[in-house]
Formats: structure tokens, C-alpha cells, sequence
């Protein structure tokens, strides 16, 4: 045995448990994406794909696309597809601004009251968000905010953890010298932070941006609790009314539900690398 | 040396307090005054946002003897213990697998092992809710192909509420805390293994007495992550039950304080209800960090 076998059948058992694992992990995918496509007889008649005599056995032209035009036709599901990317990017944009902003803040300057304002920081990131809620609802009831958009988007303006996470990233990566000299050039604050700064901290920016518009997308709570009006509804929201009101129609809730995952696992593929990094680099570390 | 040097211009003091400024104003409105707020309204009762009436300790009191809040407490915390005892030793497991030397296509594995922590609790619910369905539900209709005695009717989630949730929970969050735990494992000097190795320790041995030490401090920050996140728990069981399932067996601590606060009208006694998770968590956040200055010692 050459020592490149004897190395293969070593691992072999360990990639057989990554295999097994990744196929489970699969499934559920699968699964759906195949159900979406499936008419009613079919979801009941077939695990996967309908069996037939087509390519590879499979029935492919028993496959149909109504669920989607159900979903977005009469059921208006495509107002609260461009809801959610709305409030997703909208969130995500201004809390990252917000974030870098006040990272920078606390990273780059020296001023009276700092420590005081990193102890609110650390002190917002331990309390637990349900607490919130009821005296939180309230709030914008008196501020007449319900069933507003600025209702669900003010309060996640400015996160503390997006604040912590910017803070940690620029004491490394922004060199004080720098500033200083841009300062010395004449540049103006805002000015530094835009084309100095950001520049910097790019990764930084690009997972934050994932991590809060996946939060905002994947947000059911707070839209559940402030929305009243139901063209306003977000997918989350949506969906979930529709199951409540075509619970049985399993076609139409899983095409429904494949419609609502699929373009944050499409932007995850394209952005894992600025994900995953930042995801440990701001945790790990604590 | 003739151009004259342009004078120093320090920092402006109020810079950073402009740049501050979102996030204080924020942090006080939409997280200081709810909080002292809900001080307030634990020792209230009302119906809606609009009519309270102060009754002392009486949410706590009436807590203290309510089965409901009790059964929420219980089903949250059998939750909490499956995501601690069955999800983070298999998050660990398929950490080490991908963590063994040589292995290829580890960026491949962890993408996969990622991909469902990006679906929302919400959707999770529903995909899984479709999966334990009689008759069309993925469990239902292979386990019926493998046994053919099984009936495909079988109501998962009317007669197996918690070891569904849990299910549903596992496949959603393995591979997120999988990605912690490589982080910690990667960091694990290789001269230690090494070292450890040629003094003839086992793989067992290596794993007690060095990959388990060097990643004590993320072991316990990932336990503690999962411990909150699993007493926070409303979404999944909201949406795959419908509701609190058969008999409250998926009523959890928020769904009682949401159902309480947003269905009853009791902002006050959600309140309180909010007040006992919050301690809760805090014993756990301190009983982490006391775990940890025992391990430093």
C-alpha cells in the first residue's frame, strides 16, 4: 500500500460521517425545491421528483409552476417579497452606517464620558430582547409608530452589537496616522471617515450588511407585533397567514416558503467568505 | 523647506458625539425608557396599551402559582437541555471530522453544514411543519416505504411535540455552532498535538487532555449562546405547531409573555414574564462566568 492509500483509508471513515451528514443536511432542501414543483397528486403519490419515463426516470413534464403563479398572482405575494428586500436593505444600510459611525467613534477618538458610552454598549448587548417587547410596543403606541415602517425600523437603527463589532475592527484596522495625516491635509471629518475609513474596514461592512439584512428578512416577531395593515407584511409575515389560511394547499405553502429562502441562500453564496469571517471574528474573539 | 507647514488641526470634541449620536439616541429611546417602562408595568395590569391599573406585586405572586408559566418554564428548559446535550456534542463532532488533517474540501463541507442557519426561524417552521405532515410529510412517507406497517397518518406534532422541535432546532443551528467550534479547534497550536502524540497519547487522550482545554473558553461562550438563544425560543414553535400545540406542550417562556401580551392584552403581566426570563438568563450568563474563572484557576 502506497502511503497515499493508507492516508485515503484513514480518512475514509471520517468522510463517510461528512458525507452522511451533508446529505441530511440536504434533504430538507431538496425536498422542497422538488415539492414547489409538484402538483397536488403528486405531493401525495411521490417523495422527491413524480417517477415517470422521462430523463432518468423522471416524469418531468408533470411538473407545474401554478403554485408560484397562484402566489404571486391573486395572492399577492410579490407585494411582500419587495416589502421584505425593502426593510432588509433598508435596515441593513442604515445600521450599517449607523454602526460604522459610532464604531469609529470609540475606536479613533479620545473624548470625556468614552468609557461611560462603551459600558452602555457592552451593557445594551446583554439585554435580552423579549424583555422589550410589551413596554417596546407600548412605546410605539405612543409615539404613534404602530403599523409604520419607522416603527420596525427605528429601534434596530443603530444596534449595539454592530457598534462593538465596528469598534473592534477599526482599533486594528484604522492606522491613527492616517487620520491624523488626512486631518493635517485639510480633509474634513466626514470626508475622512467616508474615503479613509470605510475603505479600511470593507469586509467589515459587507458581513454586517449580510448579518443585519438576514436578521431583517428572516424577522418575524417584531413585523407580527407592529404591522397591522397586510399589504405592509413582510414574507415572514405572509407566509405564515397564508398557511393559516391555506394550511392544506401543501403546494402552495412549500413553493410559498422555497420563494422566501431562496434568495438569502443565494446571497449567502455568493458572499459566504465576508459572512463567515466576520460572523467569528466579531464572537470568538470574546 | 520653504513651503511653511499648515498648522495642527486637532479633533473637534463634538465629532465624535455627532457620530455617536444614532446610536445614543437610539439606545435611549428604544432601549432605556421600554426598560424602565417595563419596570413599571410588571407592577401594573391593563388591557392594551391604553388602560393599566397599578397592582403591586400581584403579576409576581400570580406567576408564582400559574401552571401555564410553569409549563412554558418546563417546555423551554427541555428545549434548552436537547440544543446543549444533543446539538453542541454533534457541532463539535462534524467540527473535528472537518478539523482532521488532509481533509479536502473543507471549505465545501462547512458551506453545506452553514446553509440552513440562514433560514429563518420562521421558515424552518413551516418547512418542517410540511416535513412531519401526515400523509405527504418526508418522515411520514419514507419511514411508511422502510416500514411498511408504519401508518402515514401519524401525527408527529400532535404526539411528539418536543423531539420535533428539537429536530427541527438541530438541523437549523448544527452547523452554525459547528463553525464556532472550528474556529476554536483551528486555533489549537499543532505543536501541542504533536507533543501529545509522540508521548503516546491516544485520540481520546488528546481530546481530554488538550483539544478540550484549549477550547474551554469557546465551549462555554457557544453553551451559554445556545442556553439564551434556547430560553428566547418562540418563532419555531409558533409557526410549526400553529400556536402552542396539543395541550401547551410547545407553549415556551416568549410565546406565554407574546400570547399574554399581544393576544390577552396584559402588557403588565408580560412584563413580569419578561423580568423572570431575564433573571433567568442572567443566572446562566453568571454561572458561565464563574465556570470559566474556575477553569482560569
Amino acid at each position: 500500500m502506497t502511503p497515499s492509500q493508507r492516508r485515503f483509508l484513514q480518512l475514509a471513515p471520517v468522510y463517510a460521517g461528512l458525507i452522511l451528514f451533508g446529505i441530511l443536511t440536504c434533504v430538507p432542501f431538496a425536498w422542497l425545491l422538488c415539492a414547489a414543483f409538484k402538483n397536488n397528486a403528486d405531493i401525495f403519490a411521490s417523495n422527491f421528483l413524480p417517477l415517470g419515463d422521462g430523463f432518468l426516470g423522471v416524469a418531468w413534464d408533470r411538473l407545474t409552476v401554478r403554485h408560484f403563479g397562484r402566489l404571486f398572482g391573486d395572492l399577492g405575494l410579490g407585494r411582500a417579497m419587495i416589502n421584505s428586500i425593502f426593510l432588509a436593505s433598508t435596515a441593513a444600510l442604515l445600521a450599517t452606517f449607523c454602526c460604522a459611525l459610532a464604531g469609529y467613534a470609540l475606536a479613533k477618538f479620545r473624548f470625556a464620558g468614552q468609557g461611560f458610552v462603551q459600558s452602555l454598549v457592552l451593557a445594551a448587548l446583554v439585554i435580552p430582547g423579549p424583555l422589550l417587547l410589551a413596554p417596546g410596543y407600548k412605546l410605539l403606541f405612543d409615539l404613534g409608530l404602530l403599523d409604520t415602517y419607522a416603527g420596525l425600523l427605528l429601534p434596530g437603527l443603530a444596534p449595539a452589537f454592530g457598534v462593538f463589532l465596528f469598534r473592534q475592527a477599526m482599533i486594528n484596522a484604522v492606522p491613527a496616522t492616517l487620520i491624523e495625516s488626512a486631518r493635517i491635509d485639510g480633509a474634513g471629518e466626514i470626508r475622512i471617515f467616508f474615503t479613509i475609513v470605510v475603505p479600511l474596514v470593507r469586509p467589515m461592512i459587507g458581513a454586517y450588511l449580510i448579518i443585519v439584512f438576514l436578521g431583517a428578512w428572516n424577522n418575524f416577531i417584531g413585523p407580527q407585533i407592529v404591522l397591522q395593515d397586510s399589504t405592509s407584511f413582510p414574507l415572514s409575515v405572509a407566509i405564515n397567514q397564508l398557511r393559516g389560511l391555506y394550511g392544506t394547499d401543501y403546494g402552495l405553502i412549500m413553493a410559498g416558503t422555497l420563494v422566501s429562502i431562496a434568495p438569502v441562500l443565494a446571497l449567502f453564496l455568493l458572499l459566504q467568505k465576508e459572512f463567515i469571517s466576520g460572523l467569528t471574528s466579531g464572537a470568538v474573539k470574546g | 523647506m520653504s513651503a511653511p507647514l499648515r498648522p495642527y488641526r486637532a479633533e473637534p470634541v463634538w465629532v465624535p458625539w455627532l457620530f455617536l449620536s444614532p446610536f445614543l439616541l437610539t439606545f435611549g429611546v428604544f432601549l432605556v425608557w421600554p426598560l424602565v417602562q417595563s419596570c413599571l408595568l410588571a407592577f401594573q395590569q391593563t388591557f392594551g396599551p391604553r388602560s393599566t391599573a397599578w397592582v403591586g406585586l400581584d403579576n409576581f405572586t400570580f406567576m408564582l402559582g400559574d401552571p401555564l408559566f410553569w409549563k412554558a418554564v418546563r417546555n423551554t428548559f427541555i428545549f434548552a437541555a436537547g440544543s446543549v446535550f444533543l446539538q453542541l456534542p454533534l457541532s463539535l463532532g462534524l467540527a473535528l471530522l472537518l478539523n482532521r488533517p488532509g481533509i479536502k474540501g473543507r471549505a465545501f463541507f462547512r458551506l453545506i453544514f452553514f446553509a440552513p442557519s440562514l433560514v429563518g426561524l420562521v421558515f424552518v417552521g413551516l418547512l418542517f411543519g410540511l416535513l412531519f405532515a401526515p400523509l405527504t410529510g418526508l418522515v411520514n412517507t419514507v419511514l411508511h416505504d422502510l416500514f411498511p406497517s408504519f401508518n402515514p397518518e401519524f401525527p408527529w406534532l400532535q404526539v411528539h411535540v418536543m423531539p420535533a422541535l428539537i429536530l427541527a432546532a438541530l438541523w437549523l443551528y448544527v452547523g452554525f455552532n459547528m463553525v464556532y467550534f472550528l474556529a476554536a479547534l483551528q486555533s489549537v497550536p499543532p505543536e501541542l498535538m504533536e507533543a501529545a502524540a509522540l508521548d503516546g497519547a491516544g485520540p481520546w487522550d488528546r481530546f481530554r487532555h488538550v483539544i478540550l482545554p484549549e477550547i474551554m473558553p469557546v465551549a462555554t461562550f457557544v453553551v451559554l449562546l445556545s442556553l439564551l438563544g434556547s430560553l428566547q425560543l418562540f418563532e419555531l414553535p409558533f409557526v410549526l405547531l400553529n400556536g402552542a400545540g396539543p395541550d401547551n406542550r410547545g407553549l415556551t417562556i416568549v410565546m406565554y409573555l407574546y400570547n399574554t401580551g399581544f393576544v390577552t392584552g396584559d402588557l403588565g403581566y408580560a412584563s413580569a414574564i419578561g423580568w423572570a426570563l431575564a433573571l433567568l438568563m442572567a443566572g446562566f450568563a453568571v454561572i458561565q462566568r464563574w465556570f470559566n474563572r474556575r477553569q482560569e484557576a
